[in-house]
C-alpha cells in the first residue's frame, strides 16, 4: 500500500499539492482524475520520488520512502509522450530496465518475450522506435515498464495522445495487463469517462487538493462535495441556485416564476445555510414528464448537437450553461423554446457555503 | 464562401513536385490520399474523421494550399486554385497546437490578419471587439500572449482563424486536442453556433468521433487515404456503409457478427435471426461465387444501443457476461453469443438479467458482404 | 529534505584542484601585486590603493579603454545583425544544412595568432592578395601607416573570424521553431519582416542574449589578433586595453600597475556583463512572466 499523509509542496510560492492525504491499495487501478494543472502530474512526482514534499510523509507498505532517491525506489513510470530510447531497437528498450538491474541473459529474454506477447509487440522485436505507429511505441513504453515487475506503477496520462479508438482499445486491455503483479497502479487522467470506464478508485483532484477518495462509480453516484461532482462530470454539471424557505427548496422556474423541489420522503437537513446549489447530471433531463414529482424547465434552445444516437440540447438556465443529453433526432433550431423535466431525487443538493453534500 | 471542389486528386509523398498536379504518378511510393472527387457546399460544416494516417491532414493542407498534391486539381468556386498559395486562397486554418505570437497582446494577435491586409482601423477594431466577446476574453485583450495558459492560447489561435470574414472555408486541424475537456464543451458548442450564425464553410479535421458527429453537418470517414464514407451523423450511424465506419463510429462501436446468409434468415452459429429485408441476389452471388471457388465473408452487424438483454429467450441466444462497464448514464455489458463477442447497452436503472438473453431490433440490423454494405430487398 | 549525491562531489574535486592551480592561485598573485610596490631585489612595500588610483587618472588608460569601447561596440553592431541575416539564409533541410554548418565552422577552428597571421598577410600591399588589389584599384591602403585602414582591417578581420559564432547559436534557435509558426503566418498573410519580429526573433531571443554577451566579452578581451596583425600601431592607435597591459606588465615591467590595471579590467568586464544581463532578464520578465 502507498500512503501519503498530509502531503504538502509550494512551487515559487505557489501551493501545488495542498494537504493530501490518501491509500492507495494494491492490485487495483488507482485513478487521480482532474482538470490539467489539478496536481496530478505534482502528486505522481512525489509518489516517484523525483520531487520531495515541503510537508507530510510518503510512505510505502509503512516504511517511510522520503529521501530515498528515485533510483532506488521499485518504481515504473509511463508518460504521455510516448518515450523510448531512439536508437535501440523494441526489444532492447523493454530489456534495459532488466540489463540495468544486471538480470541473468535467460531470464531477460523470457521476460522480455513474455511481456512482448502480452502486448502484441512480438513481430516488432527488431525494430526501432521511430519506425511503428504511436500506439505501438506507447505500447513499448508500457512494456517497459511492465517488464520491471515494480511494485509502484505510475501511469501519467499514458492514452492522451493516442487516436480516439485506439484509446479505448488500449484502455480495455490496461487493467488486466498490470492484474498479476500485484503492484499499486496509479492512473493519472482528465477524463471522467475515462475513469468510469477503467473502474477502480479515484481521487478528484481540484486546485492541489483531493476533494474525494472511494470507489469510481460511487464517487459519480454521490458526490460528497461541489468540486467533486463538477470534476466528475463530463458533460459538464448542470447547476442552478436554490433557496430554502419554510421547509421546502425553490428554484427557479420559467419567467422569473419559481418552483419547489419535491424531495419526497428525504428529510430537510439539519443546516443553517439557506442558500444551496443544485447539481443535476445533463442525461437525467428528458423531454417528457415522467412522473408528478419532477420539477420543470422551460428554456430558449442555444445549439443542438447531434452525435448519432443521442442529442445535446444547450441552453441557458439560472444564468449558467445548461445542456441535456436526450436520445434521438431531436431537431429544436436556435431560438426555439423546450421544455425539460428531470426527477428531483437524481439531483445533488450542495450547501453553497461549504459545498457539501445533503443527502449521501 | 465558396463551393470546394476536388477533381483527381491524389497524393503521394515524395514523388518529384515539379509542377502540382501534374506529375506521373511513382510505383513504388504508396499513396497518402487515393484518387478522389468531391464537392464540398458553400457554408456547410463538414468533418474529415479517422484515425491516425488516413490522410485527413494531407487533405486539408492540399485544400488549404500548404501541401501542392501531386495529382489533380483543387478548385474554388469554380476557379483552379491548385497553383495558388493559402494567402492568395484567401483561407483560414486553425492547427493543433496553439499558435501565438508571444510579444504581441491578446488584441494584437487577433488583429494581426487583418492588419496584414490593410483594412481601415475602425473595421479591425470592432472586429476584434466581436471575436474578443465571443470567445469571453473581452477582459484580457491587454495581456501578452505569452502568459496565458495553453487553453486560452488556443482560443487565440481560434480567434485568430474567425476574425476574417470574409474568408473562403476555415479550416480547423484538430483543435481541441491539447483541451482540457469541460473547455472542450464549451469552445465546441461556440463553433457549432458560429457556424449557425455566419455560415462560413468549415472543415474539421478529427480522430475523435463525437467532435465530428457533433459539429458536422456531414461527415467524411477516411481510411488508409480514400473516403470510406460521406453522410450526415444519422447516415453513418444508422447505415454505415462499411464494417469500418460502423466500428470506428459509436463508442463502443458497431457489433460485427460472422453469419452464414439464406435469403432472409441469417445463421449465428445455432441461433437463426429473421431479417427484415431479403438478400436474394446476395445469396445467390454467394452460392455462384462459391462454385467458382470464392470466398465471401458475410457479416452482421448491429449497435450496441440496439440490443438489449432478456431475462427469457431462445437458448441459442443465452448470453455469457465477460465484462461490465457502468459509465454512469449507461452500462456497457460485454458478453459472448454463440461464442462470438458482442457489447450490449443497457440503459441507467434498467437492470441485467440473472441469465441473459439477447434481443435485436431486426430493423437495426445491416448485412456486410466482404466488408462493404448490402442492399436488401423488401420482403 | 534533500536528496544530494555526494559521491558528486568526489568527481569535481580534481577539476576544482585544477582550477585552483591555473586561475584561483595566479589571481591571487595578482591581487597580491596590485598592492604593492618594490624597490627590486624583491622587497615588496605595501602601497594601498595607489596603483589603482593612478591607473584610473592616467591618460593612457583612459584612451586604452575608450579604444577597446569603440573596437566591441562595432564589432557588436556589425556581427549580430550580419549573424542574424547568415542564420536567416541558411537551409533548414536537406544536404545543404551539412555543407553551411561545415563552412561556418571552419573560421572557428583557426587558432587565433593564425587568424592574425593569415590577415597580416593578407593585407600587405607588396605580397597580399588584399592589399595588392586594393592599391591597384588605386586605393591608398595601407594598415600599416594609417589610422583609419588599419582599425577597418582589424573589424574585417574579426568579422571574418567571429560572426560564425553567432551564426551558428541563431542558427540552432530558428531551427527549433516548430513549422506549424510558418504555416500560420502565411496563412495569416504576413510579411517577411512580420514574420522575423514576431515569430524568428522572440524565439532566438535567448541564444542571441548569449552570443552577445559572448561577443562582448571575447572582443572587449581581444589581443592576440590585432597584436600579430598591427602591434597597437600605427602608433598607438589601435592598442587595445589588453595590449596596453602587456606592454605595461612585460615590456616596462610595471608590475605593480599592470595588476592594477588587470584587476581594474576584470572587474569593468564583470560590471558590463552583469548590468547587460540583468536587464535583459528583466526585460525579459516584463514581456510577459514565465519563460
Amino acid at each position: 500500500m502507498l500512503e501519503l499523509r498530509n502531503v504538502s509542496r509550494r512551487v515559487d510560492g505557489e501551493l501545488h499539492i495542498d494537504d493530501v492525504s490518501l491509500q492507495l491499495q494494491r492490485g487495483e487501478l488507482n485513478i487521480l482524475l482532474g482538470p490539467t494543472l489539478s496536481g496530478k502530474t505534482s502528486l505522481m512526482r512525489l509518489m516517484a520520488g523525483l520531487d520531495q514534499p515541503d510537508s507530510g510523509d510518503i510512505l510505502f507498505d509503512g516504511n517511510s520512502v522520503l529521501g530515498v532517491p528515485v533510483q532506488q525506489r521499485n518504481v515504473a513510470m509511463v508518460y504521455q509522450q510516448f518515450i523510448n530510447y531512439p536508437t535501440l531497437s523494441v526489444y532492447e528498450n523493454i530489456a534495459s530496465p532488466l540489463r540495468v538491474a544486471r538480470l541473468a541473459k535467460e531470464e531477460i529474454e523470457k521476460r522480455v518475450n513474455e511481456v512482448a506477447s502480452l502486448l502484441q509487440l512480438t513481430p516488432m522485436l527488431q525494430r526501432k522506435p521511430s519506425e511503428l505507429s504511436g500506439g505501438q511505441q506507447q505500447r513499448v513504453a508500457l512494456a517497459r515498464a511492465m517488464v520491471k515487475r515494480a511494485e509502484l506503477v505510475l501511469l501519467d496520462e499514458p492514452l492522451a495522445n493516442l487516436d480516439y479508438k485506439l484509446r479505448e482499445e488500449l484502455r480495455s486491455e490496461l487493467p488486466s495487463l498490470f492484474a498479476e503483479q500485484g503492484a499499486v497502479l496509479v492512473y493519472a487522467t482528465t477524463e471522467p469517462m475515462e475513469a468510469l470506464a477503467l473502474g477502480g478508485s479515484t481521487a478528484c483532484l481540484h486546485e492541489g487538493w483531493v476533494a474525494q477518495f472511494g470507489p469510481t462509480l460511487g464517487i459519480f453516484k454521490r458526490p460528497k462535495l461541489l468540486q467533486a461532482a463538477k470534476v466528475f462530470s463530463d458533460p459538464p454539471l448542470n447547476m442552478a441556485s436554490l433557496t430554502l424557505e419554510s421547509g421546502t427548496f425553490s428554484m427557479p422556474a420559467a419567467n422569473g416564476t419559481r418552483q419547489n423541489l419535491s424531495l419526497g420522503d428525504k428529510n430537510l437537513p439539519e443546516s443553517t445555510s439557506s442558500e444551496f446549489v443544485m447539481g443535476i447530471r445533463p442525461h437525467h433531463l428528458t423531454l417528457e414528464r415522467c412522473s408528478e414529482n419532477d420539477f420543470e424547465l422551460e428554456a430558449r434552445i442555444d445549439v443542438t448537437e447531434f452525435s448519432g444516437s443521442e442529442s445535446f440540447i444547450h441552453f441557458e438556465f439560472d444564468q449558467q450553461a445548461w445542456v441535456a443529453l436526450v436520445h434521438g433526432v431531436v431537431d429544436a433550431p436556435i431560438g426555439s423554446t423546450l421544455k425539460f423535466f428531470a426527477d428531483p431525487n437524481k439531483a445533488f443538493i450542495f450547501d453553497a457555503a461549504n459545498h457539501n453534500s445533503l443527502y449521501q | 464562401m465558396a463551393n470546394i471542389e476536388l477533381q483527381n486528386i491524389a497524393h503521394q509523398y515524395g514523388s518529384g513536385q515539379n509542377s502540382p498536379g501534374q506529375n506521373s504518378p511513382d510505383e513504388n511510393i504508396p499513396y497518402a490520399l487515393k484518387n478522389m472527387n468531391e464537392l464540398w457546399q458553400d457554408g456547410g460544416a463538414y468533418a474529415l474523421l479517422g484515425p491516425s494516417g488516413c490522410g485527413k491532414t494531407t487533405l486539408l493542407n492540399i485544400i488549404s494550399g500548404l501541401l501542392q498534391p501531386s495529382e489533380g486539381r483543387v478548385l474554388f468556386d469554380g476557379l483552379d486554385v491548385t497553383g495558388l498559395s493559402p494567402e492568395q486562397r484567401n483561407i483560414a486554418q486553425v492547427f493543433q497546437f496553439p499558435v501565438v505570437y508571444d510579444t504581441l497582446t491578446v488584441a494584437q494577435n487577433l488583429a494581426f490578419p487583418l492588419r496584414n491586409r490593410k483594412l481601415p482601423k475602425q473595421q479591425i477594431e470592432a472586429r476584434v471587439a466581436e471575436v474578443l466577446k465571443l470567445l469571453g476574453m473581452t477582459d484580457r485583450a491587454g495581456q501578452r500572449a505569452h502568459s496565458l495558459s495553453a487553453d486560452d492560447k488556443q482560443k487565440i489561435s481560434l480567434g485568430r482563424g474567425l476574425v476574417r470574414t470574409d474568408v473562403n472555408a476555415i479550416l480547423f486541424d484538430e483543435p481541441l486536442t491539447v483541451i482540457d475537456p469541460h473547455l472542450k464543451w464549451q469552445l465546441r458548442t461556440e463553433l457549432k453556433k458560429i457556424h449557425q450564425q455566419f455560415q462560413h464553410t468549415m472543415i474539421y479535421v478529427t480522430h475523435d468521433q463525437t467532435e465530428a458527429l457533433t459539429f458536422a453537418d456531414k461527415v467524411i470517414v477516411m481510411y488508409e487515404g480514400a473516403v470510406v464514407q460521406i453522410g450526415t451523423p444519422q447516415e453513418l450511424f444508422e447505415h454505415p456503409a462499411h464494417t469500418f465506419v460502423g466500428k470506428f463510429i459509436g463508442s463502443p462501436g458497431m457489433n460485427v457478427m460472422q453469419v452464414d446468409l439464406h435469403g432472409t434468415s441469417a445463421r449465428l452459429g445455432d441461433a437463426e435471426i429473421q431479417l427484415p429485408k431479403s438478400y436474394e441476389s446476395a445469396v445467390s452471388e454467394e452460392e455462384g461465387a462459391a462454385s467458382s471457388g470464392f470466398k465471401q465473408k458475410v457479416e452482421l452487424g448491429i449497435r450496441p444501443e440496439h440490443l438489449s438483454l432478456l431475462p427469457t429467450g431462445p437458448d441459442e441466444l443465452r448470453a455469457d457476461i465477460v465484462g461490465i462497464e457502468d459509465v454512469g448514464k449507461h452500462i456497457v455489458v460485454r458478453a459472448k453469443v454463440q461464442g462470438q463477442g458482442i457489447d450490449v447497452i443497457v440503459k441507467e436503472g434498467v437492470g441485467i438479467p440473472e441469465s441473459p438473453y439477447l434481443s435485436l431490433t431486426p430493423e437495426k440490423l445491416n448485412v456486410y458482404q466482404n466488408s462493404y454494405l448490402v442492399q436488401g430487398q423488401p420482403r | 529534505m534533500k536528496t544530494q549525491n555526494n559521491k558528486a562531489w568526489f568527481f569535481v574535486s580534481p577539476v576544482l584542484l585544477l582550477v585552483a592551480l591555473s586561475a584561483i592561485i595566479p589571481l591571487m598573485t595578482v591581487v597580491n601585486y596590485s598592492v604593492q610596490d618594490s624597490f627590486g631585489n624583491n622587497e615588496f612595500f605595501w602601497v594601498g590603493t595607489e596603483w589603482f588610483q593612478e591607473i584610473l587618472n592616467s591618460e593612457r588608460f583612459h584612451n586604452a579603454l575608450q579604444r577597446t569601447l569603440l573596437f566591441s561596440g562595432l564589432v557588436l553592431l556589425i556581427e549580430i545583425p550580419l549573424g542574424i541575416a547568415i542564420a536567416l539564409a541558411m537551409p533548414k533541410r536537406g544536404i545543404g544544412v551539412s555543407v553551411c554548418l561545415v563552412l561556418m565552422a571552419l573560421p572557428l577552428l583557426i587558432p587565433w595568432n593564425v587568424v592574425g597571421t593569415i590577415w597580416q598577410v593578407f593585407g600587405r600591399v607588396d605580397i597580399g592578395l588584399l592589399g595588392y588589389g586594393l592599391s591597384s584599384l588605386g586605393f591608398d591602403y595601407n594598415y600599416t601607416q594609417d589610422i583609419f585602414d588599419a582599425w577597418v582591417t582589424l573589424i574585417v578581420m574579426d568579422v571574418w573570424h567571429w560572426t560564425s559564432l553567432v551564426v551558428l547559436l541563431c542558427y540552432s534557435g530558428l531551427v527549433s521553431i516548430p513549422e506549424v509558426y510558418y504555416q500560420a503566418a502565411r496563412i495569416d498573410g504576413a510579411s517577411r519582416w512580420s514574420v522575423f519580429r514576431f515569430i524568428q526573433l522572440p524565439k532566438i531571443k535567448r541564444v542571441l542574449l548569449i552570443a552577445v554577451l559572448l561577443r562582448f566579452m571575447d572582443s572587449f578581451m581581444i589581443y592576440t589578433e590585432p597584436f600579430v596583425v598591427t602591434g597597437g600601431g600605427p602608433g598607438n592607435s589601435t592598442t587595445f586595453l589588453s595590449i596596453d597591459l602587456v606592454q605595461m606588465a612585460v615590456g616596462q615591467f610595471d608590475l605593480g600597475p599592470a595588476a592594477a590595471m588587470s584587476l581594474i579590467y576584470f572587474l569593468i568586464i564583470l560590471l558590463v556583463c552583469w548590468v547587460f544581463y540583468t536587464v535583459m532578464t528583466n526585460y525579459d520578465q516584463q514581456q510577459g512572466g514565465q519563460n
